[in-house]
């Protein structure tokens, strides 16, 4: 650094430091006066185990937030800047050599745990093993490129990652050696299953057994049936306010038992502070309109799409799957979804924000624009003609909720009208996503929608459509479509790769694959979904993150 | 429930010289009279003959006055009233403007009733559901009768190892959940085919509901079937024919099945009104009646999703299987005192 630029920054900091000795008074200020209460939060069911490094459900993520630390997380604020990873349990952000192979993580000193024990190397790394002693539903994917993971993953039991995690307890530091680079490494670690959790934790799912936490609230109790108290950490002070704030209430209740209908009309009444299920539909319009100040509308890095299932007929033909590209009214699917504050159709396989997003979509009444304006009826009755594949049975699978069934019924129905005898078939949604990932089961087409664990858009491409996401015969086939091509995968291999010097660059690369993919049609893109979330009139200082969704240590209810 | 002997009357004697007096009425014309004399089961017939006739004019409906598929979704559909354009679904203005609700009752032949969540014409869903759930209740009555009546008479009549293996049968069958077989046969059946003989059975046929509920409700009918072949097989009408030698098959035939014949025709009006409840329960839970079909239990689960907003997507339908139900118990009730010699008593 030039000593120009020394001088610049030190001008620049200087200026600031009123600024920063001003807000942190301010803070101060708040916490004095709002904290305490206990924040009431409700839910139609528990989200099964409380274990962070196996559960997979937003309903505990967003828990797991304020509750356990990695060695980085994405830092706890509201807006765009949620979606940048901070240092957490780490003192700063890892220092990489070796190419991207190596991050060596320098750990804070004075973090203890909710049962007052002190975070360690000798935890890092046992947090690390216990990933693949407990089946981590991405250790096979995320943490497959962990030196010594291959050996872990095929004896679980005497996983030691010899060579892989490395702690120097003189240096307080932790290493991570890789196979090869991965620029997702940093995001892998932010989700919880990142936690790192006491060395003695048992290498087992901990069902409803809670493990000491580092955040600043600890689990008090979990009864699946009845509710999951989560009460302050006696041990916590704040190390760092980006990756995790103190809270502000003493208590936060999360009760399950009631229905979408009954928790509206809960946390109408001050019954609860805030629902987490989808909000009914015939309780949209009223929550709009009289309720809009309880309203939060959110927009998702997410799509609702539709499979087809390019190995069995008739999607095993082009064109065909190109007609329902075609013929698809995503409005009228909005529609089904709430109307269109809560969604925007969308043609391609990113959605809107991700990085490498391109407006793109050749499927619409007057292609060119990059954005869909009507559906193309004649289009596509024309092309499943040429395609010889009319009249043929299809089956449309989707979950019995209530949008996603309605859903599944105007799929069917429009492709009864393109020419397809067609029908829709709702399925519990507890076995909804394994059925229609399972070949056996022969799904031809479906319905089902995916939300982003980390704003990469790998987690879109690379996850729903490499060749190394399909598994026939497995319930994790996370490739519903079945769609391989050898080409294309190669192309999303060297956008990996040059995400780890040039992430600009790779951009361009993801965006050229989503092209490629969206020609394809391995799945029909729907549209982009919004989030609703309803609060209790007396819940202040509402912070929504990308990542986490709403932050509950933020909120006060005093 | 009778144990008299309805076959034949004596025959008349004729007095010498005079006009033959008028035949007795049979037993059969003995209880239609006495039925035709039962205001309430009248009623109830009206009703049921309302309902049917209403039900089956559907497609006329769907062609004069609604003008619209009934099967299609319409969410971007409009109608004109008064003049003007309104669509079908129409969304939320003031406020955040969220969520959008279907059109309601226009009393006009167009939505009469109003839309669905899909922008379907509730009035003509509900009347071509009329139709499915009917057809449903009948048939699986029809199934459910046949196999009773059969593994009743059997059951009762062989006795010893027989009736000690098909009993066992009924009780197993009796105990088995519904819901859970249900539940169960929609999941295999996705994405294969039941071929049974020449019927081939999908996901979507209707036949699916027809036979699990015809079938569940064999031992409700069996059960009583079979006691009754019990108490006919030790009467002496019975006795006596096996002591002439008559051949077991022919007493079978001849004697007691028809006394047990009016033990089934009672059951006929409330294993119909059961039988509707249950599929109705069936395609609420998604596992009756598959979309684009509709039954009424399928409108109210569509109806379930606007209860707030548009409760006569439900109620609706619920009304229908109400009137319906209480139709049929109160018309199984008149034929069962009309049958009943016994009932002749105490009217008398």
């Amino acid at each position: 650094m030039t000593l120009k630029r020394i001088l610049t920054a030190g001008i620049c900091l200087a200026g600031l430091l009123p600024l920063v000795a001003q807000a942190a008074p301010d803070r101060a200020a708040l916490m004095q006066k709002h904290k305490g209460g206990t924040l009431k939060l409700t839910g139609s069911a528990a989200a099964g185990t409380i274990d962070p490094m196996i559960n997979y459900e937003l309903k505990f993520w967003q828990l797991y937030a304020f509750t356990y630390d990695g060695l980085v997380t994405f830092k706890k604020v509201a807006g765009k800047d949620s979606n940048t990873v901070v240092a957490d349990l780490a003192e700063a952000m890892p220092t990489i050599s070796d190419g991207g192979k190596t991050y060596v993580f320098k750990l804070r000193t004075g973090v203890k745990f909710s049962n007052g024990q002190e975070v360690t190397g000798k935890d890092v790394v046992a947090s690390f093993q216990r990933l693949f002693k407990v089946s981590n539903p991405n250790a096979g994917s995320w943490f497959n490129g962990i030196i010594g993971a291959d050996k872990c993953l095929k004896d679980a039991a005497s996983c030691t990652l010899n060579g892989g995690v490395v702690a120097d307890d003189a240096a307080h530091t932790v290493t991570v050696h890789l196979t090869d680079p991965d620029s997702e490494f940093l995001y892998k670690l932010s989700t919880p299953f990142g936690t790192i959790l006491p060395a003695d934790t048992v290498g087992k799912d901990l069902g409803t057994s809670p493990a000491p936490t580092t955040g600043p609230y600890m689990f008090a109790s979990y009864d699946p049936n009845k509710a999951l108290i989560m009460k302050r950490n006696p041990y916590f002070k704040e190390f760092s306010v980006d990756a995790q704030p103190a809270g502000y209430p003493d208590e936060i209740d999360f009760s399950f038992g009631l229905q979408d209908e009954a928790e509206v009309t809960a946390v109408l009444n001050g019954q609860y502070d805030w629902m987490f299920d989808e909000k009914p539909l015939d309780r949209l319009s009223e929550l709009g309109s009289k309720y809009a100040k309880q309203v939060h509308v959110h927009p998702l890095l997410a799509y609702y799409y539709m499979p087809l299932n390019v190995n069995l007929a008739p999607f095993n033909n082009l064109k065909a799957r190109q007609a329902v590209a075609y013929g698809v009214d995503r409005n009228a699917i909005v529609k089904l979804f709430g109307g269109q504050n809560l969604g925007a159709p969308l043609c391609q396989q990113l959605p809107v924000g991700m990085p490498g997003y391109e407006p793109y979509c050749p499927f619409t009444k007057n292609p060119g624009s990059g954005k869909w304006t009507a559906p193309d009826l004649a289009k596509a009755k024309e092309l499943v003609k040429e395609s010889g594949t009319a009249g043929q049975k299809v089956t449309v699978i989707s979950s019995d909720k209530v949008v996603e069934r309605s859903i599944g019924e105007y799929l069917a129905s429009l492709l009864r009208t393109i020419g397809y005898d067609a029908q829709a078939k709702a399925i519990s949604s507890n076995i909804q996503f394994t059925y229609i990932q399972n070949t056996n089961n022969k799904v031809q087409a479906s319905l089902t929608d995916w939300y982003q664990d980390y704003p990469a858009p790998s987690d879109f491409l690379y996850v729903l459509f490499g060749c190394e996401s399909f598994h026939p015969g497995a319930d994790d086939s996370i490739n519903i479509a079945g769609w391989c091509d050898k080409k294309v995968d190669a192309d999303m291999k060297q956008a990996l790769a040059t995400a780890v010097t040039d992430p600009e660059a790779a951009a361009g690369q993801w965006a050229q694959v989503d092209k490629e993919i969206t020609d394809a049609v391995p799945a029909v893109a729907l549209f982009q979904p919004k989030y609703v979330d309803l609060i209790g009139k007396r819940v202040g200082n509402y912070v929504w993150s990308d990542q986490i969704h709403m932050l509950f240590s933020q909120a006060w209810v005093k | 429930m009778s144990d008299a002997v309805l076959p034949a009357a004596a025959p008349s004697a004729v007095p010498a010289g005079g006009v033959a007096p008028r035949p007795a009425a049979g037993p059969w014309q003995t209880a239609a009279r006495k039925l035709r004399q039962d205001r309430p089961a009248m009623v109830a017939l009206l009703v049921l003959v309302l309902i049917v006739v209403a039900c089956a004019l559907a497609p006329a409906y769907a062609r004069y006055a609604s003008r619209e598929d009934p099967f299609a979704s319409n969410v971007d559909g409009s109608i004109t009233l008064d003049g003007q354009s309104v669509p079908v679904l129409q969304a939320e203005t003031a406020g955040l403007g969220l969520g959008l609700t279907p059109i309601g009752p226009t009393w006009h032949g167009q939505y009469f009733l109003g839309a669905d969540s899909q922008g379907r014409d509730v009035m003509e869903r509900l009347l071509y559901g009329g139709r499915t759930s009917l057809l449903i209740a009948t048939v699986a009555t029809v199934i459910c009768l046949v196999l009773a009546g059969v593994v009743g008479l059997v059951a009762g009549f062989a006795g010893g190892v027989v009736d000690a293996v098909l009993s066992r049968l009924l009780d197993v069958l009796w105990a088995f959940p519904i819901y859970l077989l249900a539940i169960s046969l929609s999941i295999v059946l996705i994405n294969t085919t039941i071929q049974i003989g020449p019927i081939s059975i999908t996901s979507g046929s209707l036949a699916l509901p027809m036979l699990i509920i015809g079938l569940v409700y064999v031992p409700y009918v069996a059960r009583p079937v079979r006691g009754q072949v019990l108490a006919l097989n030790r009467t002496d009408f019975v006795l006596a024919a096996r002591a002439l030698g008559v051949p077991p098959w022919r007493i079978l035939v001849r004697d007691i099945f028809p006394n047990v014949t009016t033990t089934l025709i009672v059951f006929v009006p409330l294993m119909m009104a059961l039988n509707m409840l249950t599929e109705s329960a069936l395609s609420f839970l998604s596992i009756g009646v598959q979309p684009p079909n509709a039954s009424w239990g399928t409108i109210i689960e569509d109806g379930q999703s606007l209860i707030y907003t548009r409760p006569l997507v439900a109620i609706a339908p619920g009304l229908c299987i109400v009137a319906t139900v209480l139709a049929l118990n109160v018309l199984g009730d008149g034929v069962r005192d009309a049958l009943d010699p016994r009932a002749k008593l105490r009217v008398s």
